[in-house]
């Protein structure tokens, strides 16, 4: 290992739980997330020797969430291959046994399903501050939007995924 | 129908908020009902994220991407400039000098101190943690006579807890803490809007980093006397040395 690849592995490399996490998030839990992760330590490797700030985490999850945007363009003009291909049964809405599912993903899968149905510029939020616990600065740097509308997002998206908890019916 | 302060509230829901501020959310919530119903919601909604799913980087997507930084790392040896991607420039104005002697130095033990790698991450951690209103303070009280004796009551060990409201660093208060496997007595200052964390443990003759920094805040590590002792806050560098020398110098007269 060379000095940059070290240095990668000991700040950049901690934080890829989040990465891949907010990617799975992006995606609906898609299988293209890991592609999304890989691609985005490729391109943080690549502009690490610019990197500058003290906050590694945000400054990564900015880069997977830019992967998840080129990735997401790059779909839509192959636009003959499915758009969303949920393999992933483990957080899809459409589970034909939901008793069964009940047992196997408690309260958890009515929570995951949920937080899948809000729209992206909520659900991103909202999981950068629930799951990742980031600040509203590091979430403000994440998504490149201002603190303010950070706010006005966590306060819709928490409100949107209460309707979506409580009521059945919402109004998204 | 919504109330103009709920933006505030839920800042301050978040942890996002001063003293002063939070005392002012405090006053309104009292009294606003609705703000009321949006503080339970956002109880109600941090239990039920407690059941989302948290997905964790596979280990073969791991290995992946190790290998594949592994053939990066081994085809750029011999390349100099490297063009960086469409939005970083952002970030690199984002640091200074002093965030990128920071990162110097924090590297320079990352590297060479593994143990002290999971220290900083530890202090980090329990910081953000306090930040966040789930544990700053144990015991609030700006008197060093009453932070003091509690210490000594729920701790085995005793921290400086001279208060330097004079020099614009505030006592107040303390908690116990637990950080690198070790319990740590947390004496907690404010300068500003700032909090500052003055961890103290026993001293284990371990090797420490001189300063560190890590997601934003800065650590300054030092030993005296019979402990070791590590100041975390996301104040301005050169106040934090500031807290610290007052601090030795409490010290070293106690």
């Amino acid at each position: 290992m060379n000095e940059k690849r070290r240095r990668f592995e000991a700040l950049a490399m901690p934080h890829l739980d989040a990465a891949y996490n907010l990617a799975r998030w992006l995606t609906r839990g898609g299988a293209e997330a890991d592609d999304i992760v890989q691609e985005a330590m490729l391109r943080a490797y690549r502009s690490f020797d610019g990197f500058r700030g003290e906050a590694v985490r945000p400054w990564l999850l900015a880069i997977v969430r830019n992967c998840h945007r080129s990735a997401l363009e790059q779909k839509k003009r192959h636009a003959a291959a499915p758009l969303d291909d949920r393999d992933d049964t483990e957080i899809a809405a459409d589970d034909p046994t939901p008793e069964a599912s009940a047992i196997r993903h408690g309260d958890g899968r009515e929570l995951n399903k949920a937080l899948c149905a809000l729209p992206e510029e909520f659900r991103e939020v909202v999981v950068l501050r629930e799951l990742e616990e980031m600040s509203y600065r590091d979430i403000a740097a994440v998504t490149g939007t201002p603190i303010g509308t950070v706010m006005s997002r966590l306060a819709r998206g928490r409100a949107l995924l209460k309707a979506e908890l409580t009521g059945g019916s919402h109004d998204v | 129908m919504t109330c103009d302060e709920s933006l505030k509230t839920q800042a301050y829901l978040d942890g996002e908020l001063d003293a002063a501020q939070s005392l002012e959310v405090e006053a309104h919530l009292e009294q606003c009902a609705e703000c009321q119903a949006l503080a339970a919601d956002h109880a109600d909604l941090k239990e039920a994220m407690a059941g989302a799913s948290y997905h964790r980087a596979p280990a073969a997507l791991r290995a992946r991407i190790g290998a594949a930084l592994d053939a990066e790392a081994k085809a750029q040896t011999n390349v100099v400039p490297l063009k960086a991607p469409r939005r970083s420039g952002f970030w690199l104005g984002a640091g200074s000098g002093a965030g990128g002697m920071a990162i110097a130095a924090a590297l320079a033990f990352l590297l060479f101190m593994p143990a002290n790698n999971v220290l900083v991450a530890d202090l980090a951690d329990a910081h953000v943690r306090s930040l966040m209103g789930e544990h700053l303070i144990d015991v609030a009280s700006s008197d060093h006579h009453t932070v003091k004796p509690w210490f000594a009551g729920h701790s085995d060990i005793s921290p400086p807890t001279e208060d330097f409201k004079a020099d614009g660093f505030t006592l107040v208060g303390g908690r116990a803490d637990y950080v690198h496997g070790t319990r740590a007595a947390v004496v907690v200052y404010r300068h500003g809007a700032h909090i500052i964390n003055l961890f103290a443990w026993a001293d284990r003759n371990a090797r420490l980093p001189g300063t560190s920094s890590r997601a934003g805040y800065r650590m300054v590590f030092w030993k005296q006397k019979d402990l070791d002792l590590a100041a975390v806050s996301d104040v301005d560098p050169a106040e934090l040395d500031r807290f610290v020398a007052l601090v030795k110098k409490s010290q070293s007269r106690e």
